[in-house]
């Protein structure tokens, strides 16, 4: 384990420029190692005290050919002495790689921005590979902009030569080169990089090595090359961060624990059953691992098979769990919608992907809010959470199993490939702090002189009694045709089924008394407008709203966890400001379960490009409805 | 899960639900419902450890009569429920119920896994050549010229052979029965329950109103003595009212044969001897249909293999065995990890 505590470094060499905020993205080949040198760079980040947010952004294809613009992968890091709530809308420092990533990168650079370039890539074969007809270096491509050339692929082999690694390898460590000079022109500490380095490759010491010298030359290379106009180091300075112990949490990561904490906090066994599929695969890989967790994890032959297992192993008394994109969950609809008429638990998590069908795997967008809420033959209602960032997955993930056992009902969990990839530091929470929610299993005493009545329920939460096979005396069937309300026989009684209908839908509706009111993030609970989201949009539209506030607009920041059932007060929340404005990354799904449900005037505002907001996108939006009349808040 | 003592000698009707049961008048499950019943009765297991799971059509009602847990789920899926249960809880004495269109047509993908990976369950795979619940489609394992509703010219499409299929997918065990032969399903039900892994028997199952007297070239009375071949262990393969008849490899090829006891010189010693352990016999011998061979019934295959859910909590033990603690706070603070000082 690294520990270390963040301090305060001192600027060396020639003075550094001080700057609030830096987005950085590494662009390179999807083989050039780039999202290793992000993360890298954002535990460097973390270690010196900046808040931080990022966005990793890379190809489907495990290894696309070599040098083009379809296997360009680029990471992008937002840090800064303040909050960061994105990853940055436009990157104020490029490091392109080979010219496919300039290619794909360069329409996105910040305006006199800088541009880092191997030129040992920019080869006429590469340039080609591209798509330029001339070499951007030597044409006006890079106007405007403070470019940095060097030829990088000969200086790492350079440095690395000592250490005995053949040419290809020596090449690997390029993206290391890049990170050195980076950690100077950032002034972060090398020492955590050079601790992985070691570790990763302890069984190849000269690969470890050669990677330390390459990373190093970097370094030198920013101290002690002349840079050209008045290009010189920055400094960043400390975050004001709430003190405590931090670490970085991908989404996957923290849903994953959260899921594991909850189904402890549950005192039950967790069963994972899943088929691989982009972007959700990690869930499974970080569940497997943590099989002393009472964590049992099953790859599936197929997406049915794997919502059909959770749901078995639920019946069975363990918290059953399948986890998904959204051509995935399609596939297992038929299946939560037995779980939703057998009342057992079961949680599906949707890692949401552009679509539809195979659509965009690995680009992020929050469309299969629909197919959450309603996407299912029948009135089959159950439980929609969205988590809001990537630590947030932890609080959402442990709700999902407080509603989902408490309930005996489907939770369906929605998060994105975004959030799913991205990090964010995170206030590591103390699990004691959290309350326990055990299960409690009928007994067999509940068998009374009529038998037992797996479909009675209790007269609060309408939950039915949760029997696993193995208890003595409680033996029931169950199963998909209407169940004879109390007894769960087969029934083909009209009165029954509208009854049933009516309690399947009750309980899904009080659980809105027993979830938070609706909070407000930002602003005031009532004015001219309020910003609704969802999800991954959580953090642009947090900064555009107090970007706006800043500036005196009267505008209110509402974000939604509980996605149905709604919470209680957000009809009379909504219905208190003059305009609501809904930012998703869809076609308008949120805003018409809202206009639906209460009757209000929400207004769409959509992107569906595979890409998070910007920051600006909501600004102009919220500016554009507020006809630029600033300074009547308050 | 407390395990109580076995109960006092439960018999058939003991693990009969108050349930009213639906199948037709005449169909083969009420045979098979009581088969299975006499059968768990002689195990000796007791009910609320015992689970049975269906998927969709008219086998797939038996666990609602069974007065042990039960789960009917949906078309096809029932292997995957099956295998839930078994990874939550591998202490349950689970049952499979499927029919030929539920197990093989839309649920094949599950019946090939489930075998496969070996889950420790008994399968029973009620075959009887048709789609009865949905009023009379072919199936499947129909016979090739099948006429029924969809297919008024007759069906074109080749049947699969339930036996093969599960030897295909590398099955531990694989057996078959017939409805109504009572002596000999319950043995054979009590055989796939002793085995441990995925015991796959297929039943086959006169379905009275939609493909009635399909098997009846070796299923009745009349029939079975020269339309059968009982298989036993060890057993020289001699069927025939008369006990005259056997099955041999033909010389100079990998094919069976029938020939005539005291004809041509043959003798009980050149018939084979079954044994469940060769996989390549048994499919030679889930091959042969009436009428140039009689239909084996009986276990075809038994291998001992690990069962999937037993090797799943070896894994789960050997995890908990190096990692004793399993702490979340100790999990959310492993990696690298930094201090924001007041």
């Amino acid at each position: 384990m690294v520990t270390s505590t963040a301090i305060q470094l001192e600027p060396t060499g020639t003075p550094r420029e001080e700057v609030e905020s830096v987005v950085v993205r590494f662009a390179g080949d999807s083989g050039d190692g780039m999202q290793l040198t992000g993360s890298q760079f954002t535990l460097a980040t973390a270690l010196a005290g900046n808040d931080l947010a990022t966005f990793p952004d890379f190809p489907a294809e495990i290894r696309a050919p070599i040098g083009t613009t379809f296997g360009v992968s680029a990471f992008q890091i937002n840090f800064g002495a303040r909050k960061i709530a994105t990853a940055g809308d436009a990157p104020d420092v490029l490091v392109a790689m080979n010219p496919a990533a300039l290619k794909v990168n360069l329409g996105e650079v910040k305006t006199g921005g800088t541009i880092i370039i191997d030129t040992g890539t920019f080869t006429a074969r590469n340039l080609k590979k591209a798509g330029f007809d001339t070499d951007p270096l030597e044409d006006d491509s890079l106007d405007g902009f403070q470019v940095l050339t060097m030829d990088i692929s000969k200086l790492t082999t350079e440095a690395v030569k000592e250490h005995g690694v053949s040419n290809k390898e020596a090449l690997r460590s390029k993206n290391m080169w890049t990170l050195g000079l980076i950690y100077w022109l950032y002034d972060r500490d090398r020492e955590p990089t050079v601790n992985y380095l070691r570790t990763k490759f302890a069984k190849l010491p000269n690969i470890a090595e050669a990677n330390i010298a390459a990373m190093n030359a970097g370094h030198i290379f920013g101290e002690t090359a002349e840079l050209p106009g008045d290009m010189r180091g920055f400094t960043v300075r400390q975050a004001d961060i709430a003190p405590g112990l931090y670490r970085a949490v991908t989404g996957s990561e923290a849903l994953a624990w959260g899921l594991a904490a909850g189904t402890k906090l549950a005192d039950l066994r967790l069963v994972l059953a899943s088929y691989p599929i982009t972007p959700a695969s990690n869930l499974l890989h970080i569940l497997a691992g943590m099989k002393q967790f009472d964590v049992v994890t099953f790859q599936a032959e197929d997406e049915i098979a794997a919502v059909c297992a959770a749901i078995g192993a639920s019946f069975a008394g363990s918290l059953g769990l399948t986890t998904s994109s959204g051509p995935g969950v399609a596939l297992k609809g038929e299946a939560i919608g037995l779980a939703i008429g057998a009342e057992l638990p079961l949680i599906v998590v949707n890692v949401q992907r552009a679509g539809p069908s195979t659509g965009m795997p690995t680009k992020t967008e929050q469309s299969d809010l629909f197919q959450a809420v309603y996407g299912r033959n029948a009135d089959a209602p159950l439980v929609v959470l969205a988590a809001s960032s990537p630590a947030n997955c932890f609080e959402i993930g442990i709700e999902a199993v407080r509603l989902a056992t408490k309930y005996m009902t489907p939770v369906m969990l929605l998060s994105d490939g975004y959030m799913s990839n991205a990090s964010e530091p995170w206030l590591i929470p103390d699990f004691n702090d959290y309350e326990p929610f055990p299960v409690k299993f009928a007994t067999p005493d509940l068998a009374g002189d009529e038998g037992f009545l797996p479909f009675s329920r209790d007269d609060e939460t309408l939950a039915r009694p949760w029997a696993p096979p193995g208890t003595p005396g409680l033996q029931h069937r169950i199963g998909g045709i209407e169940r004879e309300d109390g007894t769960g026989n087969i029934s083909y009684d009209a009165d029954n089924h509208q009854r049933m209908t009516d309690l399947r839908a009750a309980k899904i509706r009080g659980i809105a008394k027993d979830i938070p009111l609706q909070g407000v993030e930002q602003g005031n609970k009532t004015g001219k407008l309020a910003v609704v989201g969802w999800g991954s949009t959580y953090g642009p539209i947090s900064r555009a709203v107090g970007n706006m506030r800043d500036q005196g607009y009267d505008v209110s920041h509402v974000h939604l966890h509980h996605i149905w059932p709604l919470p209680s007060n957000l009809g009379d929340l909504l219905a208190g400001f003059e305009q609501v404005l809904v930012p998703e990354m869809n076609n308008g799904q949120l805003v018409t379960v809202l206009r639906a449900e209460y009757l209000v005037p929400a207004e769409p505002m959509n992107k569906v490009n595979g890409q998070p907001f910007k920051i600006s996108e909501i600004e102009d939006a919220i500016e554009n409805h507020l006809d630029g009349t600033s300074g009547e808040a308050k | 899960m407390n395990a109580p003592a076995k109960p006092t000698a439960l018999k058939a009707k003991d693990f009969a639900s108050d349930q009213e049961v639906r199948w037709c008048p005449g169909c083969g499950d009420y045979a098979i419902l009581k088969g299975v019943q006499k059968a768990l009765a002689d195990i000796g297991t007791a009910p609320e450890n015992v689970v049975f799971i269906s998927g969709i059509g008219c086998s797939s009602r038996f666990p609602y009569y069974m007065s042990t847990y039960g789960f009917h789920t949906i078309h096809g899926r029932a292997p995957a429920f099956a295998t839930g249960v078994k990874l939550a809880n591998p202490e349950m004495d689970v049952w499979l119920v499927t029919g030929d269109g539920d197990g093989l047509s839309i649920g094949g993908n599950h019946m090939l896994h489930a075998l496969r990976r070996n889950v420790n369950m008994q399968i029973m795979l009620f075959n009887n050549e048709i789609y009865g619940l949905t009023k009379g489609q072919y199936s499947p394992t129909s016979k090739q010229g099948t006429r029924s509703p969809s297919t008024p010219m007759g069906s074109i499409d080749r049947p699969l052979s339930p036996v093969l299929f599960a030897l295909g997918a590398n099955a531990s065990f694989v057996a078959r029965a017939v409805d109504t032969q009572q002596k000999h399903m319950p043995g054979i039900l009590q055989r796939a329950h002793a085995h441990q892994g995925a015991s796959f028997v297929e039943i086959y199952t006169n379905c009275i109103v939609y493909n009635d007297g399909a098997f009846s070239s070796f299923a009745e009375k009349s029939t079975a003595a020269d339309g059968e071949l009982v298989l036993e262990h060890g057993q020289p393969m001699i069927f025939g009212q008369d006990r005259d008849k056997g099955i041999r490899m033909k010389p100079g090829a990998i094919e069976l044969e029938v020939v005539q006891l005291g004809v041509d010189g043959v003798t009980e010693a050149d018939l084979l001897c079954h044994d469940e352990t060769n996989r390549v016999l048994a499919g030679l011998l889930g091959a042969m249909h009436n009428p140039e061979f009689p239909v084996a019934v009986g276990v075809l295959y038994c291998e001992d293999a690990e069962a999937y859910d037993t090797a799943v909590y070896q894994q789960v033990d050997a995890a908990r065995a190096a990692d004793g603690v399993a702490d979340i706070n100790t999990l959310l603070r492993s990696g690298a990890t930094w201090t924001v000082g007041d």
